[in-house]
């Protein structure tokens, strides 16, 4: 991959078999994104293919979350749009979102926003789960919760994989230093 | 393929454009002020204004609906839901086109409403014509909306890219005017203008969404 006249990273092969997780390490600026953003079909790598052979999840630094949207409109119109028949109301429950529910997202705290986007892996089972640094922003209630989402998914046959600084907190299957 | 992601898609930006408050309102201030601040420029000698007055509204229209188009797909891609909607089943164009339609129904389609008011103001006769004109305008502010999208799509990712899509915009335009402003006169071809300016709205319909796609799909590389 090449940024401006920088070759990013080059010679990169991940893969997240049935159950694993695999971390994306490596200290700023050396491509965890950009990365994950290849896997997810957004960015075209200079050369090389990308295979994904089931739907996947995208949690980003951005979280996709318009100012006047509640996490509830939120995850409603994401249901709408990936055709899914899961109960918001519970998934907002597990969230610890029951609370902020109906509050615009430009009054949510950092934490709160976040919750939102990572209640759209409830959403619709897809077995591979892109997360992008998925701990910013979170209290240590929601790093468990994170976890153990991670943790349930990945027994569920899932994949994950993660780009993340510091401590993860679960144990990786593979880890791909940038 | 399946129309759901284009269906939440729509309902999103007509959302958005309301949530605004007086965001939708805001081309339509423009619109009549351009229109209004005419006949204080020109005079006001009956004729004068009869005869400038279609042709001074398709230039209001046509700048009116620069005036948002900004913000339709650059709040998109600060915010991610760019990189969400191009994750979807459904074809960036769909995506690209649902959004750009719901914008001009918000934004575009009150201006054409607008227009007969605004027609009265140029002293033209208050019959039938003012709505055929209407009629005219609607389909002409679509082809607007649709190339501006173009333009929008590719400044998605320029800190105040509106500029960038007047530029961009502005000449693609230049059909659709013509034909718009000859529909209304008597002039020779005038019979046949209206067709002409309905080809030209059908081909910014179908051109302007696979653009706005590969736009886009630039911009959230």
């Amino acid at each position: 991959m090449i940024r401006g006249d920088r070759v990013l990273f080059k010679d990169v092969c991940v893969v997240a078999p049935m159950r694993s997780t695999v971390t994306l390490r490596g200290s700023n600026g050396t491509g965890k994104t950009t990365l994950l953003r290849i896997l997810a079909g957004l960015t075209r790598p200079e050369t090389g293919a990308v295979t994904r052979n089931a739907p996947h999840h995208w949690i980003a630094h951005r979280e996709g979350l318009k100012p006047h949207e509640t996490p509830r409109q939120h995850l409603a119109l994401w249901a709408r749009a990936w055709g899914s028949e899961a109960d918001i109301e519970s998934i907002l429950q597990t969230m610890s979102l029951a609370r902020p529910a109906d509050v615009p997202a430009r009054h949510l705290s950092a934490g709160q926003r976040r919750r939102t986007a990572l209640a759209r892996l409830l959403l619709d089972k897809r077995p591979i789960w892109l997360l992008d640094e998925p701990f910013t922003a979170l209290d240590a209630d929601g790093r468990a919760l994170v976890l153990s989402l991670i943790e349930d998914h990945c027994r569920q046959d899932g994949c994950v994989i993660a780009a993340i600084h510091g401590d993860a907190g679960f144990e990786a299957t593979a880890e791909v230093v940038l | 393929m399946t129309p759901k992601p284009i269906l939440a898609a729509f309902g999103q930006a007509l959302a958005e454009a309301w949530a605004g408050g007086a965001g939708a309102l805001l081309p339509l201030g423009f619109f009549a002020g351009a229109a209004v601040l005419v006949p204080l420029g020109i005079g006001t000698d009956p004729d004068t204004l009869r005869a400038v007055g279609p042709g001074i509204l398709w230039v209001a229209l046509a700048l009116s609906s620069l005036v948002t188009l900004e913000r339709i797909f650059q709040a998109d891609t600060e915010d991610g839901t760019l990189d969400l909607w191009l994750q979807t089943e459904a074809p960036a164009s769909a995506i690209a086109a649902a959004k750009t339609m719901a914008h001009f129904l918000t934004a575009g389609l009150p201006l054409a409403l607008l227009s007969p008011l605004l027609s009265l103001m140029f002293l033209a006769d208050a019959d039938a014509t003012l709505l055929v004109h209407a009629a005219y305008y609607a389909i002409g502010g679509l082809a607007f909306y649709f190339w501006g999208g173009v333009g929008a799509a590719l400044s998605a990712t320029v800190r105040r890219g509106g500029l960038l899509i007047s530029l961009i915009a502005l000449p693609l335009y230049v059909p659709t005017a013509i034909f718009g402003a000859l529909a209304m006169t008597d002039a020779p071809g005038s019979q046949s203008a209206p067709l002409l300016l309905a080809a030209s709205a059908l081909f910014a319909l179908a051109a302007a969404p696979f653009a706005m796609a590969a736009a886009l799909r630039l911009a959230a590389d």
